[in-house]
């Protein structure tokens, strides 16, 4: 119903807007993996690795194997991230608090120093991507908005429910356990590292599909989607939404969106001023993000229908 | 010799961070933001003396006295309006909320100074050049490797040879125990950010004359400072030496022989230092849990 | 009767300090056994030993027939030995009722019943091993067991002392642990309901068939449940006998009863 909602009510947005609807589903995938990695206490300054990675995966299969199909872009991209986030997930699956960050920054670095440097990717430029079809078809430019935004809808959907699953599993219980104690996770016989990795991969696949879908939306990649920046504004929608519900990520990036558009149109050198003042505000407080107000008013409601 | 230029301008940068984490446990963000605002003050100050006319031999000073002013005057204002009400949460939440300072204090630098670039090369060309080994380097990059000298070194004998730093330093080791001494905790924290922060800005303000002074140093710069610091170990002011000569050596080697890893080897450095010692190379040892 | 631990000459030092020289006994199956001595005698290193947290530098710990010495401590959590914790080890952000599900959920997805393919709704209908019955009412049984079922909905947190004690031991429940070691379960809680909580918890442990070792200062505790004493010190255990015969042995008394008196005078 959610998923018919979604594509009727697509289908009277304006271009624009439906612009920025989809580039809110991209970044909510990678905040809804964030938000896994935070509810086991972790927060990673380096995301964009593989939102970065997701997005020049869907680009190289255009650059050079000719195909921009939208499914199997960010197929393309969830198995760059996820592989790449399997192996490196060895390493970082043994580290906690500061040192998660500060290595996860380091990594996402590398590819961006990778990525500057490489004159077949384009260096700092970047390259184009091709215009994106759908199952073989090209639809019409009328329609090529709406194509991406529906597939958009369609994955990011499912994506959330599988993670909403997820977090009812045993595994998806023992996150919060993690951060709180894990000496007693431990000791009650799971594994918090092995608990970690899977997280850890879970979260570079959301980051993958959401590079590809930002990829083939926007038309261009560049190195700076590696850059620590990136993952700075990955890390203020997450913080932004809470971890309330696998909805919140959604709400938080399309939130975000829209201020991100109309206030830097309005006032370009103030953007980063109220960025930081409203990140100041939520986490002092709001910790628990703005989802924090809808579960209070739902619970308010429950009680007083 | 571009190796030990490059290493001495980071050190100055990546010192006060890593001072600023060894006592306040703060992984600051905004140290940037401190760079950049140095940089911005020095270049418009020295900018302003030149244009009056004033003898440009004292331009250095006046890149000093900017990076004091700086310091003494945003410094206290962050540690005293906002830092002191969080150092009872989380490290990674003091991270993100130095990071939301960060965020606000570049559109603050927009704000004051403009989006244009700033250029003052007067200092830079006015010592002259002397050649090593048939290669002629500005004589003003001495000033860059004198002031890394004088930093560490001052850092040091602050610490160990009186009685300020030697507080300091019990302060760092149990900051409850010193506390139940009678040690105002909260002045050293005042102070240890605001002479941390100094040296951020007096490393951009000496930069300055180098660079065009544009939006976005900061967010070159923090990284680059947490590389270093990282290396050496969160914390260690000797660690934050070998660090910075390390990512230096790292670097000016890279440039001259393989040009396209420049920036990977730096971040590659880092990220093998975290796997193999993770709390860095000058390190200590963990205490036990249960 | 079986034993179900057996350690043998386990040595472990820490730089100067002996914690364990040439530690060994045999438990019992279905035995209550007190482990008694001064602070730094070596009691918390020998549980600390069985349960993999450290490894001895030599000796062997057998547990049902099987070589544990070199095992983690979740694999040998797996195997049906838990422990307490001296300073309780709690999930302090989630409700009591939260922190027996983490627990029990850990039990199903190690016994392959938790997957994120499992049909079914796990929490209502999958029986937990061990128990035979669906989680919630797992959970139900154990906090009855324990008194703690008024305290549900309360976050770890902010529950009163005595009570976090409880629910530490608790949550060693949910894995049915067939070897329960307690470490001071009644530190921390006043003298005239110490009694009241070792006789709930041994019963509510015992119920469920586990043998227990526990860690204890209060002699009068230790001869009225301990049905045999491992006294502790300086890294050895210079007495192991029942409660009456190792409290009047005379090493015990210079080393051990004579100091838990002075202390507790």
């Amino acid at each position: 119903m959610v998923l018919v909602a979604l594509l009727t009510g697509g289908l009277f947005l304006p271009q624009w807007a439906m612009f920025i609807v989809t580039i809110a589903f991209a970044k909510a995938l990678v905040a809804l993996g964030l938000m896994i990695l935070l509810r086991a206490g972790l927060i990673s300054f380096g995301q964009a690795l593989y939102y970065c990675l997701g997005a020049y995966a869907a680009g190289a299969l255009g650059r050079f194997l000719g195909i921009a199909d939208i499914f199997v872009q960010m197929l393309a991209g969830a198995a760059a991230a996820g592989i790449a986030a399997f192996i490196l997930g060895f390493l970082l699956a043994k580290y906690r608090g500061i040192f998660f960050g500060l290595l996860s920054l380091a990594l996402s670095m590398i590819l961006y120093g990778l990525l500057v440097k490489n004159e077949t990717l384009g260096s700092t430029d970047g390259f184009n991507i091709l215009p994106s079809t759908l199952f073989g078809t090209r639809p019409g430019p009328a329609w090529v908005r709406y194509a991406v935004l529906a597939s958009a809808a369609v994955v990011s959907l499912g994506l959330a429910l599988v993670v909403h699953r997820y977090l009812r599993t045993p595994l998806g219980r023992l996150a919060p356990a993690i951060k709180d104690n894990e000496i007693r996770v431990e000791y009650m016989g799971a594994s918090a590292r092995y608990a970690v990795h899977v997280i850890y991969v879970v979260a570079a696949v959301l980051a993958g599909v959401g590079g590809a879908l930002a990829a083939t939306t926007v038309g261009h990649i560049d190195p700076d989607m590696a850059f620590w920046t990136t993952s700075g504004e990955f890390i203020f929608i997450t913080i932004l939404a809470g971890t309330g519900s696998v909805v919140a990520p959604f709400a938080g990036a399309l939130i975000y969106e829209i201020i991100h558009t109309t206030a830097y149109d309005l006032s370009p050198n103030t953007w980063q001023l109220s960025l930081g003042a409203a990140l100041l505000i939520i986490i002092v407080f709001l910790p628990q993000g703005l989802w924090s107000l809808v579960s209070k008013m739902s619970t308010r409601y429950a009680r007083h229908p | 010799m571009d190796g030990t230029i490059y290493s001495a301008w980071l050190f100055t940068a990546a010192l006060g961070l890593t001072l600023i984490y060894g006592v306040m446990k703060i992984v600051n963000v905004t140290h940037g933001s401190f760079y950049a605002l140095g940089a911005y003050a020095g270049a418009s100050l020295t900018g302003a003396w030149l244009a009056a006319g004033y003898p440009p031999m004292l331009s250095y000073v006046v890149l000093l006295v900017a990076a004091v002013l700086v310091a003494i005057v945003v410094a206290p204002l962050i540690e005293r309006g906002i830092l002191r009400f969080m150092y009872a949460k989380d490290e990674v939440v003091i991270l993100l909320i130095t990071y939301a300072l960060f965020l606000i204090l570049e559109d603050v630098i927009k704000l004051i100074w403009g989006v244009n670039p700033y250029f003052i090369a007067e200092p830079y060309a006015l010592l002259g050049s002397f050649e090593v080994g048939g290669l002629a380097y500005p004589t003003y990059n001495l000033i860059l490797v004198l002031l890394a000298l004088v930093s560490g070194v001052g850092l040091m004998w602050l610490l160990h040879s009186t009685r300020v730093g030697k507080l300091l330093v019990a302060v760092i080791h149990d900051p409850e125990v010193s506390r139940a001494m009678g040690i105002n905790v909260h002045r050293y924290y005042l102070a240890t950010f605001t002479f941390g922060s100094l040296l951020a800005a007096l490393a951009g303000a000496f930069t300055a004359p180098t660079v065009s002074v544009v939006p976005g140093l900061g967010v070159e710069i923090i990284v680059l400072s947490f590389a270093v610091v990282v290396i050496g170990g969160l914390g260690s002011l000797p660690g934050a030496a070998l660090g910075a000569v390390i990512v230096g050596v790292v670097r000016s080697v890279s440039v001259h022989y393989w040009p396209a890893v420049e920036l990977f080897v730096i971040y590659f450095v880092m990220a093998m230092v975290l796997a193999f010692r993770p709390r860095g190379l000058f390190s200590l040892a963990e205490p036990r849990k249960i | 009767m079986p034993a179900i631990l057996d350690a043998r000459g386990l040595c472990k030092r820490f730089g100067a300090v002996t914690a364990a020289n040439e530690v060994s006994a045999a438990i019992e199956k279905d035995t209550v056994v007190g482990l008694i001595g001064t602070n730094g005698a070596g009691k918390t290193t020998f549980i600390n030993m069985i349960t993999g947290y450290l490894k001895p530098e030599r000796g062997a710990i057998e547990y049902e027939g099987r070589d544990i010495t070199a095992l983690p401590p979740r694999e040998i959590t797996r195997l049906g030995i838990c422990r307490s914790f001296q300073i309780p080890q709690l999930y302090g952000s989630l409700s009591v009722w939260e922190n027996m599900m983490v627990g029990i959920g850990i039990v199903l997805a190690n016994a392959g019943q938790g997957g994120f393919f499992a049909r079914g709704r796990i929490w209502d209908t999958r029986p937990v091993p061990g128990y035979g019955r669906p989680a919630a009412e797992v959970a139900e049984h154990i906090l009855e067991r324990f008194g703690l079922a008024d305290y549900r909905h309360r976050n770890a947190q902010v529950l009163p002392g005595g009570v976090r004690k409880l629910l530490d031991i608790a949550l060693t429940m949910v894995a049915k642990p067939r070897l329960l070691l307690l470490d001071e379960p009644t530190s921390g809680v006043s003298a005239q309901e110490k009694f009241g909580i070792m006789q709930m918890v041994l019963e509510a442990v015992r119920a469920e068939g586990a043998t227990v070792l526990f860690v204890e200062h209060d002699m009068e505790v230790v001869s009225r449940f301990a049905q045999r004493v491992l006294a502790f010190y300086d890294g050895r255990i210079i007495a192991d006998a029942a409660p009456e015969v190792a409290l009047a042995d005379p090493e015990v008394r210079r080393h051990v009863v004579g100091r838990a008196r002075a202390a507790h005078a």
